[in-house]
């Protein structure tokens, strides 16, 4: 069942990787990136029932936070502005 | 639930490849992606229970739900600003403020 999940949250990546590949603009891309890593947080969650292992969810709740970061740095930069205002 | 949260990701990322523009895209993917993985986490802690990896995936739901619509919106404001137009079938214009802003961006 797990196994069932799993591929369809890597085939959610591979659509993902063809947006970041094709995307007409920029835009399209930091989308795509932004939604790649709210799949991977998933991706935790289902390698948490897998293997038991506490720590990935640490991981997830870094990865959101990361991810957040990576999406406002990219949003600035498409922008034209710089960092600091 | 785990079920329902994958499919809402497959969901969102099909829309994703398949919708017209920047801003649909946006909107599909991140709606959909957003409410997929929160689903997901929650079905985590429905298993686990109060445990520390429930509680967490409790905050990891949390940290998504603040930050996935912020972090969307910056999005869009950044594409409509870097002057990206919307896909124009329905018929719409542009209200005049709306190209004073772009032009002036």
């Amino acid at each position: 069942m797990i196994e069932i999940l799993m591929i369809g949250l890597i085939l959610c990546c591979f659509l993902c990787l063809y947006r970041i590949w094709r995307g007409p603009t920029s835009a399209d891309r930091a989308v795509a990136v932004d939604i790649l890593g709210i799949v991977v947080i998933g991706f935790c969650a289902l390698m948490l029932l897998m293997t038991k292992e506490g720590f990935l969810m640490d991981i997830a709740i870094a990865w959101t936070l990361q991810s957040y970061i990576a999406v406002l740095a990219l949003a600035k930069y498409l922008e034209g502005k710089n960092f600091d205002e | 639930m785990i079920c329902i949260g994958v499919m809402f990701n497959l969901l969102g990322c099909i829309g994703l490849v398949r919708l017209p523009d920047v801003y649909n895209r946006l909107q599909a993917a991140a709606k959909c992606a957003t409410l997929g993985t929160c689903g997901t986490l929650f079905g985590i802690f429905l298993i686990t229970g109060i445990s520390p990896a429930g509680i967490k995936a409790l905050l990891a739901i949390a940290f998504i739900l603040l930050t996935a619509p912020t972090g969307a919106q910056a999005l869009s404001r950044a594409a409509y600003r870097s002057g990206i137009k919307a896909w124009k079938k329905n018929g719409t214009e542009d209200s005049k403020e709306e190209k004073e802003i772009r032009e002036a961006a």
